[in-house]
């Protein structure tokens, strides 16, 4: 265990996050809020966590049972919503919900009002125009949201940092070749790409993911570069040279880690980058496929239905509180590698 | 009344107490040197004089005092300060290449100070007091370079130009922190020199800051000795020289590396040889970015080095003796023989030098630089015996890891602290552990001991006689140092400008240099004497 000791660096590195307190709060929200999200399912669902029907126990949220099962006449997947279904499950046993008895998709047919309905009781944030609970969109959008851009940037990073690494390391052609390359590449319109490949295909998730991706990991590669570019005349490098390790390994284990600094650094804002490219391409409607709970299908609603603040609102302010939370985590990050503050003082 | 007058002066800087209650006079025309070593807290005490510390961070203790001609400076209000410094008061710092502003021209430089303390001063006069003072400092061609910026001079013209600075306004006090130390040998004698007759000159009292008791000898008439951050000694240069009372005074006197190598009757084999060696940068112009010539860092140098002896490569900055030494282990593209115990190795790829890299390894100048800082010193040294698979587990590494640092005079159960927890000289062993623990036959050595104090300097140099002796290990020392090079060496080159000027035992070289720059460079090491050559 002797490798994962922290190094007195580390911890004056932790000491200073931890004394930015606005950035130390707001990890900790944006991981409880994360988490939460994760487990969507049993909060926001139309399928109960649990029935107990005639001495038997269900768990609809992780399984699907025939309505057969519950007293109906079709051998198809329950609707625990149903009318008849409720009373059937009422009369022998009971049902627990999840504390939003909606998912994304599911619509309310209940609705006193036509859609888009109200905030109420039974939509705490009321309906978008299709009757679905915006609450349980928002839980779900923002779960996308954030995966997307986490992957994102976990992969742009991850190709960033490489190319970064190589080009700063062997310099010469291979840099210059390399710069010129992205330079050509980084002019290319993305946003045109976009609408042309949604003609084509209908856009996914990991669609989406792997165009962002073809463009977004240049923003790293000046940095590593940088960082590698100094280092590769250090005389440590040169010591290990000396000593015939080879130039991945020099790469990875003498140069990676000081270019890593300036690259955590980064990452925060990236990600927030990533959520609102997300956010924009939904919003144009060139982004997840029509339906799908997302922060920027929520604002275009917000748009189309001005006579309900509550569709923009919510989506406005989920935005602004998840990129700010974002924000304040990278300036705690930016204040944690600053060599010039002290831990805590 | 003394000129000067420091009494009881003390400066901390948070918890840190750098200088604890010293005292000192300096007389009207006099030279008081201020000795010690890094961190003794000299430099400091010479910043406190004009005031120019990170105030608050910095503190001056209870009962501290500075009086200039009777005045109190320590808290002086700004105005008297302004009119101290720069004006009564000058200063020259020891890197020339940081201390001048690269955007401004030489003349705007030397004038500023002219405009800031002598208002009415009209343009045209000052002009003509900068030439005056360039003359005066002996800045060659001082009237084409008045339009010059920094980095058209050289390390040794610009200490000039920053002298003309401070002498701008004919100070009382000339304080001069280290001024030479960042100057090769040669231009080293010549700047003192010329320190030396402006003082006489224009009767300033020179405060000097140094390190180096060479200088101390030829240049000041009175010393005190520091040592964390208190005077231990204080008189005229030739008491303290001559009977030195202070143990520490007597320790940094014995510093000096002593000792000769051993030269054996019969010549040992040839372990490494290079012929017409050379390393030439090509340098490109023009659109197509043809090449126009070369930068003949290393030209045609032929050596011959014996098993279990040490060659000395001696020349000043730029001579090309480091670039040599990287070249000789294929870590830098050259061309010509490189034969490595028998065996040509100029040709050999990546792949198969790595096998030799076991038998040949390096120890750099800059310890702070040469650690990765990131690793322990354990996974610093555990690095070469992974590479090589030596030590089958990581206990058996452990074991190796743990002699060789006791070889090095360090503690084992240091073992798993970062380089930053270490003194330079600590630092230093750890570099020759790396080198030592894959048991090499040949180790480069470059500049080893030039970033050091005096005292840990011999200590190294005593290491490294002692492990030769021990392992019959071959070195390449490369240094600009030629005391520490004459306490190794049993051979010797000279190299200038990438060639060898005078190679050959080093008994013969040091009694009777043969060619005129080697006399020079001996001239200037040991003596601290001018010698009319050409400035670079």
């Amino acid at each position: 265990m002797r490798r994962f000791r922290l190094t007195p660096l580390t911890r004056r590195r932790f000491a200073n996050f931890a004394a930015n307190r606005r950035g130390f709060w707001s990890l900790w929200l944006f991981l409880a809020l994360f988490v939460l999200s994760l487990f969507a399912e049993f909060i926001a669902n139309d399928r109960p966590l649990l029935v107990h029907y005639k001495d038997g126990w269900y768990f609809p949220v992780v399984a699907s049972y025939p309505e057969t099962v519950f007293g109906g006449d079709f051998p198809t997947e329950t609707d625990y919503r149903d009318a008849f279904i409720r009373k059937s499950i009422a009369e022998a046993g009971w049902i627990l919900w999840p504390p939003i008895p909606f998912g994304d998709q599911t619509i309310n047919f209940d609705l006193a009002v036509p859609a888009p309905a109200p905030p109420s009781a039974v939509n705490w944030l009321g309906t978008d125009d299709q009757g679905r609970d915006v609450l349980a969109r928002l839980i779900y959008g923002f779960r996308i949201s954030v995966l997307f851009g986490l992957s994102l940037t976990f992969f742009s990073s991850l190709a960033g940092i490489t190319a970064g690494a190589v080009q700063g390391y062997f310099g010469g052609l291979t840099d210059l070749v390399f710069q010129r390359v992205i330079e050509l590449w980084s002019n290319l319109p993305i946003l045109y790409l976009l609408i042309i490949l949604s003609s084509i295909v209908q856009p996914n998730f990991w669609w989406l993911l792997g165009l962002m991706l073809l463009f977004s990991w240049m923003s790293l590669v000046d940095l590593v570069r940088a960082e590698f570019l100094r280092a590769r005349n250090f005389d440590y490098i040169r010591a290990a040279k000396a000593l015939g390790v080879s130039d991945p390994v020099i790469m990875v284990r003498h140069v990676l880690p000081n270019a890593m600094v300036s690259t955590l650094t980064f990452v925060p804002f990236i990600l927030s980058g990533s959520i609102t490219t997300l956010t924009s391409l939904d919003f144009l409607g060139f982004g997840l496929p029509a339906g799908s709970p997302s922060l920027g299908e929520l604002l275009a609603q917000g748009k189309a239905n001005l006579q309900a603040p509550w569709l923009g609102i919510t989506a406005f302010l989920t935005l602004a509180i998840t990129l700010s939370l974002l924000i304040f985590i990278g300036e705690a990050v930016r204040d944690a590698f600053d060599p010039r503050k002290n831990g805590g003082r | 009344m003394p000129l000067l007058s420091v009494r009881n002066l003390s400066v901390s800087f948070g918890a840190v107490e750098a200088v604890r209650g010293i005292s000192f006079d300096l007389e009207r025309g006099e030279t008081l040197a201020l000795v010690g070593e890094s961190g003794s807290g000299k430099s400091v005490t010479a910043l406190s004089v004009l005031q120019l510390l990170p105030y608050p961070v910095a503190r001056h203790g209870e009962g501290s005092s500075i009086r200039f001609e009777g005045r109190e400076l320590v808290g002086a209000p700004d105005a008297t300060l302004r009119e101290v410094r720069g004006g009564r008061i000058a200063m020259v710092f020891q890197e020339p290449m940081t201390s001048l502003n690269p955007l401004h021209t030489i003349e705007k430089q030397i004038a500023e100070t002219l405009f800031l303390h002598k208002k009415n001063i009209t343009p045209k006069a000052a002009r003509e007091r900068v030439l005056e003072l360039l003359h005066l400092v002996g800045l060659p061609e001082a009237s084409r370079r008045l339009d010059a910026y920094p980095h058209q001079l050289s390390g040794g013209q610009r200490q000039r130009v920053m002298i003309a600075m401070a002498l701008a306004n004919e100070p009382d006090i000339l304080i001069a922190d280290e001024p030479t130390t960042a100057l090769d040998v040669t231009i080293q004698a010549q700047i003192l020199k010329l320190l030396k007759d402006l003082q006489a000159r224009f009767g300033m009292a020179l405060l000097l800051i140094t390190h180096d008791l060479t200088i101390v000898r030829k240049t000041a008439s009175r010393v005190c000795v520091m040592t964390q951050g208190q005077i231990v000694e204080s008189g005229p240069v030739e008491t303290i020289f001559e009977a030195p009372q202070h143990p520490y005074t007597r320790n940094l006197l014995n510093a000096e590396p002593a000792g000769r190598p051993e030269v054996p009757r019969i010549p040992p084999p040839v372990l490494l040889e290079a012929n017409a060696l050379k390393v030439w940068f090509p340098i490109r112009a023009g659109v197509l970015r043809r090449i126009v010539g070369h930068v003949k860092a290393v030209d045609g140098v032929d050596l011959k080095l014996r098993a279990g002896q040490t060659l000395g490569v001696v020349g000043e900055s730029g001579s090309g003796k480091t670039t040599l030494g990287l070249a000789l282990l294929r870590l830098a593209e050259s061309t010509g023989r490189i034969v490595f115990d028998g065996v040509e190795i100029q040709a050999w790829g990546s792949g198969a030098m790595r096998p030799l890299r076991r038998e040949m390894q390096i120890v750099f100048q800059d310890p702070f630089a040469s650690l990765s800082p990131r690793l322990s010193i354990s996974q610093i040294v555990e690095e070469g015996l992974k590479v090589h698979r030596i030590g089958a587990t990581a206990e058996a590494r452990r074991e190796l890891i743990e002699a060789v640092l006791r070889e090095v005079g360090l503690d084992p159960l240091a073992a798993d602290r970062y380089p930053h927890e270490f003194s330079g000289g600590q630092r230093q062993r750890v570099a020759i552990a790396r080198a030592l623990v894959l048991k090499p036959r040949l180790i480069v050595l470059d500049e080893p001991t030039s970033a050091l104090d005096m005292t840990v300097q011999r200590q190294i140099v005593e290491l490294l006689r002692d492990l030769q002796s021990r392992y019959g290990l071959s070195y390449l020392f490369i240094s600009h140092d030629l005391r520490v090079v004459r306490a190794l060496a049993s051979e010797v080159m000279v190299m200038k400008d990438g060639q060898v000027v005078e190679a050959g035992p080093a008994a013969a070289i040091f009694e009777a240099p043969r060619h005129p720059y080697t006399a020079a460079l001996m001239a200037a090491a040991f003596d601290i004497e001018a010698v009319p050559a050409a400035e670079g």
